[in-house]
């Protein structure tokens, strides 16, 4: 190839010209073609974090129940007796816009492959989706083949997907955003690390035939904005097959309970090329590797193409020679294809042969480590960066009309149609069911463990837009809050960075921003990162989506079978709100609905919130409480709501002086923020709660019964059967769908 | 009194029907490539998508060599449970009558479901009573029970109608409400809700557990 031509291909390949030369430079002389492929996707954004490795490393990753931290295929906290939980977020969002089905489908593929590449068997799927606003066909149909997409993969391989969050907004509309997050479990000393061990060792491939899908989709995909041109991206989409990942999944546990293997890396992003030069780079070894040997689905396969297919279900391990036979023989009993392609060498090179042929010699620390980092260059954005959204209610919408339209709105509305489409108790540790309780709880009884952990995924993008480092404070708090409704104390947390271009100086700020404000709140409530994702380059036609921190927590307690639901339950119930909650309209629903965007949110008291959340663990863990939710979208009103339909009985609510005198009347009912629970239970749970001390707040709100909800404030302001509530809350998502 | 669960490649309820039985007996599971179902008292034929469910759901894993045994040791009069993706296999296997089809609204449905015992002579509603309402689960694709009118009829006459899904529960489009059949024997049993899921208070109901209680009954009486 002449330098020319070379130089058109790297751009072509999503390299600069400087970075180019800085590739020359390290390997001296210029990459052939298989290498500057290879090179191209391991200098990605998506493989290299480029743009956001020196940001991420202010975040805290040192707690006392973490085993693994970020760097491996998942990280793992320790959840007692022995047992160990992996979990880690992933977003396959660009696939997933592009084919939403298979988009993702394979999103939920990929993350259960990084779960059991640690070891792990995958017990849990959560999602977290946004979309454009429903009132456009394109969004119905990215909605409806997502939610396909995520059930058809979980479903079938039996992994139970137990909670998610949805949101629709207008900046979503060009470059949906899909986030899967998986959890698993290992006993402690079956937990393995990737770094390829042992000069001599077989490297072995093993599950689906290699063959031309998802070419380049780390490059070409992941890492630059959506254009008009997605249609013709359709190749660079993989296609799952959760039948193959079963006994991919199975295999690979089985050779892991056997002592077959020194290390174990799953195919991603950038497939051959990125799975053997992370394991050759975390084990300072070499690997050369034989493309000849890779069993192919189309016979005329470039030894490149082999190298950077990302065909989905397949592993890479290391064996030692004398377990080969052994190994070999597994992944046959499970029906899944297995070859020895290379070996580990003391070379320090990646080197790729076609047959005797060398075709590709790397360093493999300049594909790795070498990647030049950026520096952001975040500026404030001077003008608001997003429109105001369209109004859906009149500046003279009554209380009642406002929260109607509230309940009904697809983003507070119940998520049953879709998560109806999800296997939600397969593993038989389904304690909370999706919307029975505040986060999702898992028994480990059957895992010879003992208690529950519970998991609850949080994030939203239209609060970080207002205020990025606020915003990304709330999304750690909301998660921790949905853990305390259960009496879980947090072990852990994954985030996924959807953002759009950093190159741009406000997005840059949007993203540094965010990243202090979790960092801050982390730290506060000691909750460490155990690794996660970052997608970049979020953009489409109609500009960058809303700032999209997602954070994904997982807790232990001790006793599921005291954790009450979100739902009030008997007659005659004192119903009271815990917590630091400072109710406002900035970023809220409400302001949504109302056309406005608002800017600014109120600065949190990080130990009030830490105090409050002690505070409701304890009183779950008692299992003197009759129900506990946290306040979220819509606000005080409408967690009410959702307290009273859900355990069909109404309420009658005085609202509090103190609140009214804080945030005013409109605030009161629909201002939202953190740190608020609604509670429920005999008149002498809340008064210990109530006891608790001088740190945290419990207000009086009233009582539970009656077939009405009534909230009053001197005079009735808002009286609406619960009947009418629950068709209006149920009703809104499909009555937009059909 | 032990219970066989067969596990094949793509099967994911095999270990809460596991769990599930050993709340009533032993139980182990069986490999689907084996043939050998010395010392089982009764099979079951566990939810999930064998083989993928690809093709038609459960067509390749009647196939299966252990499938042969189960066929052999049906005719035998042994009992044989099939939940879910084990009642499509039963029913591609010929081992119970009608098939199951692709739900009428062509998504995958879960949702916990009321379901009436249509009969208590069969080898897994001993422990019932006649009419009685069970709670339990249920999650599929292809779960819309069919039978031509005049096997219907014949079905209906010989009492071959086990359980029937309550008003208002019937979600995939089950003609006349059929949620689960037994083959003439009464035997063979098969159900599309998902009875293993429903053995534990803690994770929703313990209604499910009367089948595997009714199965366990005979040989826990002689003992």
């Amino acid at each position: 190839m002449s330098a020319e031509a070379a130089q058109a291909r790297h751009r072509e390949l999503g390299l600069t010209d400087y970075e180019y030369e800085l590739i020359c430079e390290r390997i001296g002389r210029e990459p052939n073609g298989l290498e500057l492929a290879v090179f191209s996707l391991m200098w990605s954004e998506h493989c290299a974090y480029k743009h956001s490795k020196k940001l991420l490393g202010s975040l805290p990753t040192e707690g006392r129940y973490l085993v693994m931290g970020p760097g491996e295929n998942a990280g793992a906290v320790d959840v007692g007796d022995g047992l160990v939980c992996a979990f880690k977020v992933e977003s396959h969002n660009h696939p997933s816009a592009v084919e939403p089905f298979q988009g993702a489908a394979t999103g939920v593929g990929g993350i259960l492959r990084d779960v059991f590449a640690v070891g792990a068997r995958p017990i849990a799927i959560l999602d977290s989706l946004r979309f454009g606003e429903l009132d456009t066909e394109r969004t119905r149909y990215l909605l409806d083949r997502v939610v396909a997409g995520i059930g058809h993969y979980g479903n079938s391989i039996g992994v139970a997907t137990v909670g998610g969050e949805i949101y629709f907004e207008a900046p979503y509309e060009q470059n949906c955003l899909v986030n899967a997050m998986c959890l698993g479990l290992a006993p402690r000393e079956r937990l393995i690390r990737s770094a390829a061990a042992g000069v001599g060792n077989v490297v072995v491939l093993f599950g689906a035939r290699t063959g031309r899908d998802g070419i380049g989709g780390a490059s070409v995909l992941a890492s630059a904005e959506l254009d008009e041109d997605d249609a013709a991206k359709r190749p660079t989409v993989q296609i799952g097959d959760p039948f193959e990942e079963s006994r991919l999944l199975e295999c690979s546990l089985e050779l892991l309970d056997k002592e077959l293997l020194a290390s174990l890396q799953d195919l991603g992003a950038a497939g051959l090329t990125s799975s053997s030069a992370e394991m050759a780079s975390k084990g300072e070894v070499g690997i050369d590797l034989d493309v000849s040997l890779v069993p192919l689905r189309e016979p005329d396969m470039e030894p490149f193409e082999i190298m950077i297919s990302e065909s989905q279900e397949r592993m890479l391990c290391v064996v030692e020679p004398d377990k080969l036979d052994a190994a070999l023989a597994v992944c046959a009993r499970w029906e899944v294809r297995a070859n020895a392609i290379g070996t580990v060498t003391d070379t320090g090179m990646l080197r790729v042969f076609d047959g005797e042929e060398m075709v590709g010699d790397m360093l493999v620390t300049a594909l790795v480590d070498d990647c030049p980092l950026y520096d952001l260059e975040p500026a404030e954005p001077t003008s608001p960066v997003y429109p105001d959204p369209e109004p859906q209610i009149g500046p003279d919408a009554s209380d009642e009309d406002t929260f109607l339209a509230l309940l009904g709105s697809p983003n507070i509305a119940s998520k049953r149609w879709a998560f109806e489409q999800y296997d939600f108790v397969v593993g038989s540790r389904t304690v909370k069911r999706p919307e029975q309780a505040g986060a999702a709880v898992l028994s480990l009884e059957n895992d010879g463990g003992s208690g529950a952990i519970a998991v609850a995924i949080d994030g939203n993008g239209r609060r970080v837009a207002c205020d990025p480092r606020r915003g990304a404070i709330e999304g750690v708090l909301e998660c921790a809050q949905n853990l305390a409704c259960v009496g879980a104390e947090p072990l852990g947390l994954t985030n996924c960075l959807n953002f759009g271009n950093p190159e741009k100086p406000h997005i840059a700020w949007q993203l540094s921003q965010a990243v202090a404000g979790m960092a801050e709140a982390c730290r506060a409530l000691d909750v460490p990162v155990v690794g996660g994702n970052v997608s970049l380059y979020n953009e489409g036609g109609g500009g960058p989506i809303y700032p999209t921190p997602v954070v994904g927590m997982v807790g232990k307690l001790p006793d599921p079978s005291c954790v009450a639901g979100s739902g009030f339950t008997d007659e005659g119930d004192q119903i009271a709100l815990v917590g630091p909650f400072v109710p406002a309209l900035a970023g809220s629903e409400a302001e949504k609905l109302r056309g406005r965007l608002g800017s600014e949110l109120p600065e949190a008291d990080l130990e009030a919130h830490a105090a409050a959340h002690a505070a409701m663990r304890e009183a779950v863990r008692s299992g003197a409480l009759h129900s506990a939710h946290d306040i979220s979208d819509g606000g005080l009103a409408c967690a009410l709501a959702e307290c009273c339909i859900t355990g069909g009985i109404g309420a009658r609510i005085e609202l509090p002086g103190t609140l009214l005198e804080l945030a005013g009347l409109d605030a009161a009912l629909f201002g939202e923020g953190p740190g608020g629970f609604v509670v429920s239970g005999p008149g002498a749970a809340i008064a210990a709660l109530a006891a608790q001390g001088d740190r945290v707040r419990v207000l009086p709100l009233g009582t539970v019964g009656g077939k009405t909800m009534e909230i009053g404030s001197g005079v009735a302001t808002l009286s609406v059967p619960v009947d009418r509530m629950r068709a209006v809350w149920t009703g809104g998502l499909p009555s937009r769908l059909s | 009194m032990k219970f066989g669960v067969i596990r094949f490649p793509g099967s994911c309820d095999e270990v809460d029907a596991l769990l599930a039985a050993r709340r009533f007996g032993d139980a182990e599971l069986l490999w689907h490539a084996d043939r050998d179902l010395s010392g089982i008292d009764a099979v079951v034929i566990p939810g999930g998508f064998s083989y993928g469910d690809y093709l038609r759901a459960g067509a390749i894993a009647r196939f299966a060599p252990m499938m042969e045994s189960v066929a052999e040791f049906a005719r035998a009069g042994g009992p044989v449970l099939g939940i879910c993706n084990g009642f499509q296999v039963l029913c591609e296997a010929g081992l119970l009558p009608g098939a199951l089809l692709p739900n009428e609204n062509l998504r995958f449905v879960c949702r916990q479901v009321d379901l009436t015992v249509e009969q208590t002579d069969t080898a897994f509603t001993g422990a019932c009573t006649p009419g009685q309402t069970l709670s339990i689960p249920k999650k599929h694709m292809s779960g819309r029970y069919f039978a031509p009118p005049q096997m219907l009829e014949q079905l209906e006459a010989s009492g071959q109608v086990v359980f029937r899904y309550a008003e208002g529960h019937n979600a995939n489009g089950s003609v006349d409400d059929i949620a689960g059949v037994c083959n003439e024997a009464r035997n063979v049993v098969g159900l599309m809700p998902h009875a293993e899921h429903a053995v534990d208070p803690l994770t929703g109901s313990t209604d499910g557990g009367l089948l595997f209680a009714s199965a366990a009954q005979p040989a826990g009486a002689a003992a």
